[in-house]
């Protein structure tokens, strides 16, 4: 038993060695992005074709400060949410009702591979033309980009089901509800956990395309007015706000919820 | 307790024959006979798993089934186990495990718990139903011999406890004979029942031996009256 608690103690330290190890890499290798794009901008020596990092950086401060960063993340945080929660239920349905039985599958297939191939941009496109630049086509036309995805990975899961848990909850009659929370659903959770994540990640950048082609506001619509003014620093200044909410998201809401649902297997042999 | 199978079929194969089989208030049958023969699918029809037409079972009343395997949810914690399947409350589902030695351990998830282990969760969780019916489906399978033999010891243990009507799906004849009334040998393509045999002493003798060779005996006439079957077919 004591040379059970030393090797895990020493294990434990060598995994945090190595993390640390890890993270410093990750720090110097980020600092070496920066020093790279700094020393290009100096290369280059145009600031309007490339700004350095300290440029964008004021650009960063004043736009968050004036409140206007805000004001377009707030749009287009509002429109990630309202297509993630309709692509995610539609798709979640979908790929369940598909994975469970082949019969519903045989027809819903052959769409799924229509929409899975259809690229984002027509459909886009389309919606804005036959709904109209309104709120309700560019969220529409978010959600049609993502089903065809989350379907088929929820497919997937619904099809790895184990049959032996059917069989234990069929002979002992769990009622539907309590078959659903307690053994359908985990084993889908990690599905689940992987569409959204995947989802997350692809209706940001349709969304920006969205905004881009018919919104008045919205990063995507100040990266297409930045464009017309040939304002690289504003575009880059976006970006990086951009990429700061998502990953604020990432450790903030997913990575927690990850956690807690996945609580079981750490307790595994 | 009354089963009635006119038959079987699975993916157009017959693997049942014609089975008509009583089951007493209290007695423990085994049903034994070689892998793949069918005992599952028997086990799985009265179980109602299984489509039944042609199948009619009368006066089982509430039937309880233990697996092959523990088919335990690994989210769920060992007593949440219990109630979730059952919906009986904690204090049941403590009971239960109480009976099969694992009163200590509630609020464990499954996967820290070793195959023998698992195997008597599954147990209670069969126990914790109150069935009026227990149907045992090759429950000591792919544990070693000294884990086995704990679990047949405790499984005794609870049979003369509760005096459930058992049906006890095995492949291995010390199972039988242990803890059976009477034994079945299920054999044959579409399987029949083929014999059977009642015990002298059930769950009392120490030493088996003569009881296994009286079975082994049947079970090679049976044999040989399916070859002759066979070839005369």
């Amino acid at each position: 038993m004591a040379s059970f608690t030393h090797q895990t103690t020493e294990r434990n330290f060598r995994d945090r060695t190595r993390c640390r190890a890890h993270f410093v890499r990750g720090l110097v290798s980020l600092f070496g992005f920066f020093t790279l794009w700094g020393a290009a901008s100096l290369w280059l020596a145009d600031p309007e074709l490339l700004p350095p990092p300290d440029a964008v950086a004021r650009v960063l401060w004043s736009e968050t400060t004036s409140g206007e960063m805000l004001l377009h993340m707030q749009a287009t945080l509002a429109r990630v949410i309202a297509a993630f929660v309709l692509a995610m239920s539609i798709g979640v349905m979908l790929g369940i009702i598909a994975g469970r039985k082949p019969g519903v599958d045989a027809w819903v297939s052959p769409w799924l591979i229509i929409f899975l191939n259809l690229p984002a941009l027509v459909i886009i496109v389309l919606c804005y033309l036959w709904i109209g630049l309104t709120e309700v086509a560019a969220i529409t036309a978010v959600a049609i980009n993502k089903i065809p995805m989350i379907a088929v990975m929820m497919r997937e899961g619904a099809r790895a089901l184990d049959p032996a848990l059917d069989d234990m909850a069929q002979a002992f009659r769990i009622p539907r509800a309590a078959r659903w929370r307690h053994v359908i659903v985990p084993q889908l959770a990690p599905h689940f956990a992987a569409s959204g994540r995947a989802g997350f990640a692809l209706i940001w950048k349709i969304v920006l395309v969205v905004e881009f082609l018919g919104r008045s506001n919205g990063v995507g619509f100040q990266i297409h007015l930045y464009f017309q003014l040939f304002d690289v620093a504003g575009i880059l200044a976006y970006a990086f706000g951009f990429i700061a909410i998502m990953l604020a998201i990432e450790f903030l809401v997913v990575q927690p919820w990850e956690r807690s649902v996945s609580r079981w297997r750490r307790h595994a042999h | 307790m009354r089963i009635d199978i006119a038959g079987k079929s699975i993916d157009h194969k017959p693997v049942l024959g014609r089975i008509s089989l009583t089951l007493a208030e209290g007695e423990v049958v085994a049903l034994t006979g070689p892998s793949g023969i069918g005992k599952t699918t028997l086990a799985r029809l009265i179980a109602g798993l299984e489509p039944s037409v042609g199948c009619r079972i009368a006066g089982a009343g509430r039937i309880a089934m233990v697996f092959q395997e523990p088919t335990l949810l690994p989210w769920r914690s060992v007593i949440d186990n219990i109630c979730i399947a059952t919906g009986c409350d904690a204090g049941s589902a403590r009971e239960a495990l109480d009976n099969v030695e694992l009163g200590d351990r509630p609020d464990v998830f499954p996967t820290q718990l070793s195959l023998g282990q698992q195997r008597r969760v599954a147990l209670a969780r069969a126990l914790a139903t109150r069935p009026d019916t227990l149907i045992l489906d090759e429950a000591f399978a792919s544990l070693d011999e000294a884990t086995a033999m704990r679990m047949r010891v405790l499984t005794r243990r609870i049979l003369e406890k509760f005096g459930f009507r058992t049906l006890l799906i095995t492949h291995n004849l010390n199972d039988a004979v242990e803890l059976a009334d009477r034994v079945l040998l299920l054999d044959g393509n579409p399987a029949e029942i083929q014999a059977g045999h009642r015990l002298s002493a059930p769950r009392k003798a120490t030493d088996h031996k003569l009881e296994l060779e009286a079975i082994r005996a049947k079970q090679r006439v049976a044999r040989t009256d399916l070859t002759k079957g066979d070839g005369s077919g």
